[in-house]
């Protein structure tokens, strides 16, 4: 069978499943909102507890972090994230389940070349990304006296 | 009451980054990663440019959650740093105010794929 990429293009288009976005989208607002309302329940938690705003909130980051890696490990966060698309990818918890399960999947190869280097394939690039970026704004602050 | 509205500003504004995501996958080609990978980028320029902390006060966790908080946090921690410690906090700040998150991520991911067996793919 000879195919044009255009063609090609065309086959894919008809056999992928139609992507409603009247539902994507509100899905994906429901279900990032809850998440976010729930980090906004453990700030508030924390804080009621005796900690400063900026600990709570590290903290809260880091119970979002704990529950989406158990969730991930209990198979529940992706059958979340079947439903809430962007929902579960934007926050914390999409970074945290992007850690978890290509490291599960790939355990198989091995603790280090499997495990410990595919629990970076997402995270890794958003590590190397931000950070350089941030540190590209160190130096333009230095640079130009701004601080 | 009080308390309502701030749930109320961190469903909304959390929800909102959420959407603009959802929008990105329909209509782009843009792959999960690279949003990510965006959004994190896009806080820190947003973080820098002053337009992300206004936003952190208003809608609290709506802010800090989603990935674009991540890269504020990461602007955040090179600022102050570089006030305390001159250029080689444009070094070490952004790993020191992120360090939480990133290890939680890494010790957590670790345990949990150490500890459960991977599934099947559906």
């Amino acid at each position: 069978m000879n195919l044009t990429t255009k063609d090609y293009e065309e086959m894919n288009k008809k056999a992928s499943p139609n992507t409603k976005s009247y539902m994507t989208i509100p899905c994906a607002f429901i279900i990032g909102g809850i998440i976010c309302t729930i980090g906004q329940a453990l700030v508030n938690l924390y804080m009621y507890c005796g900690m400063q705003q900026e600990q709570a909130s590290t903290v809260a980051s880091v119970s979002l972090v704990f529950l989406s890696a158990l969730l991930t490990g209990l198979k529940i966060y992706d059958n979340i994230a079947k439903v809430g698309g962007a929902g579960t990818l934007v926050p914390i918890t999409g970074f945290a389940n992007a850690v978890v399960a290509p490291a599960l999947e790939f355990k198989s190869e091995g603790l280090i070349l499997g495990l410990g280097a595919k629990m970076f394939i997402i995270a890794g690039p958003v590590i190397v990304y931000g950070v350089t970026a941030s540190a590209i704004y160190g130096v333009i602050l230095c640079l130009f006296n701004l601080v | 009451m009080e308390m309502f509205i701030d749930y109320l500003k961190a469903f909304v504004i959390g929800g909102l980054f959420c959407a603009i995501g959802q929008i990105l996958i329909d209509y782009t080609k843009l792959t999960p990663a690279r949003i990510l990978v965006s959004y994190v980028v896009a806080g820190v320029i947003l973080g820098a440019l002053g337009v992300y902390k206004p936003l952190v006060d208003f809608a609290g966790a709506g802010a800090t959650v989603p990935l674009t908080g991540f890269g504020y946090l990461l602007s955040k921690g090179v600022k102050e740093a570089v006030l305390n410690h001159g250029l080689l906090g444009a070094i070490t700040g952004g790993m020191t105010a992120t360090a939480a998150g990133i290890t939680a991520a890494i010790v957590f991911g670790f345990i949990t794929a150490l500890i459960f067996k991977p599934g099947d793919k559906a």
